[in-house]
């Protein structure tokens, strides 16, 4: 099939095939899938300025589909996704400025290859090693619910002593979010929303395999929650996205409704089975994502090819 | 396998096929009525196509859930 806008020759299978194998994904664990949708658009020939834009545009419509499903759980935080935007927002900006002073410094490539898989193993081994231990724990050390409504989504944490710690500092604003059952202060929800930003604009992508483990562990935030709460943010923050990189002619719409008629179905299947599943479980399911980006980083770097 | 979950997959393979047509069906109304209009509008209007490419995604988001949504409820009231 021909999409005008880019220029490009692409199977429509394909794309709705690669949309729902995302959709799953994101649905399930509150993450974007860049890392995945990149190099799929890439290996059937889109340039990557195109790959980036269009990736955006898709990820917003898989992610009201998502949150939609998620809300109906009563799995997104509106009060936290609407101030984590903000962070989110300005860390990206910031981000993109340091990748523009590494560019002119010459060595871009290097440092952000390096940082990334520091950051993406970094993630991988710390939720091993708290999913596995917080699973054969039976106490857990959990952080506890104040709400009845947050009780439904009482998730134990063998990290909980430092959420616990991070949830007593006493900096006002101190916001309190009866959606997750958590009070804490605004300065926290806008540290982890920026550094969130600050990832997604110096390594791509919505940062979602940074931001939703830092919402559990850092903000203590029960892991449904996290999921929903964070595909929320996406929206917003992909919705920017998407408009910033339409105006440079980087995003062939077509292209992004074709994959989503399969990310659609695939971000309801990965939101429901959400249900079936305790907060630990889906934070150990979740590991493999962030070493997956870690090995399209090495092969980029050892064979100097783009996935 | 349980009868319960031989119910819900194949109530979810039907879907998917239905799905399947409505979603050709789609792939050619959209080229057809929209690639022309959309691919202009690119060229000569950047700022508009930033937002109607948004309002598009978040368009077709709403409505594919309600269908999938509709066909889910409809083929689970029959099976029953």
């Amino acid at each position: 099939m021909f999409f005008p806008i880019s220029g490009a020759h692409i199977s429509p299978i394909y794309l709705v095939v690669v949309g729902f194998v995302i959709g799953i994904l994101g649905g399930f664990f509150g993450v974007g899938g860049s890392f995945i949708a990149g190099p799929a658009l890439r290996a059937v020939g889109l340039d990557w300025n195109f790959a980036i834009g269009t990736d955006l545009a898709h990820i917003v419509g898989k992610s009201v589909v998502a949150v939609r499903q998620h809300r109906a759980f009563g799995n997104v935080d509106l009060k936290l996704g609407l101030i984590m935007a903000f962070g989110t927002i300005g860390g990206a900006e910031v981000g993109a400025q340091l990748i523009q002073m590494l560019k002119r410094a010459g060595n871009v490539n290097l440092i952000v290859s390096i940082v990334s898989i520091v950051v993406y193993v970094s993630i991988s081994t710390f939720m091993i090693w708290e999913s596995h231990k917080t699973l054969r724990s039976k106490k857990g050390g959990a952080v506890a619910p104040p709400t009845a409504a947050a009780s439904k989504k009482h998730d134990p944490s063998s990290f909980g002593h430092v959420t616990r710690s991070i949830q007593r500092w006493n900096l006002p604003p101190m916001i309190r979010l009866p959606a997750s059952g958590v009070t804490i202060s605004l300065w926290v929800i806008l540290l982890v929303a920026f550094v969130g930003g600050l990832f997604s604009g110096f390594l791509g992508g919505g940062a979602g395999y940074i931001r939703m483990p830092s919402m559990v562990y850092v903000l203590g935030i029960p892991t449904h929650l996290a999921v929903g709460t964070d595909l929320f943010e996406i929206i917003i923050s992909a919705s920017y996205g998407t408009f910033t990189h339409a105006i440079k002619g980087n995003v062939d719409i077509l292209i992004a409704l074709v994959m989503h008629t399969g990310a659609a179905i695939g971000a309801q299947i990965g939101a429901i089975s959400t249900q079936y599943f305790a907060g630990p479980k889906i934070r150990l399911a979740f590991v493999p994502l962030p070493l997956i980006g870690a090995a399209i980083v090495i092969y980029t770097l050892m064979t100097g090819h783009k996935l | 396998m349980k009868k319960e979950t031989a119910n819900t997959l194949r109530a979810f393979l039907i879907e998917l096929v239905i799905y399947a047509a409505l979603v050709v069906c789609y792939f050619f109304l959209v080229l057809h009525f929209l690639g022309g209009w959309l691919y202009q509008l690119e060229t000569r209007h950047r700022y508009t196509y930033g937002c109607v490419a948004i309002l598009l995604m978040i368009g077709q988001a709403v409505v594919l859930q309600n269908v999938t949504t509709f066909l889910l409820r409809s083929i689970r009231r029959r099976a029953e």
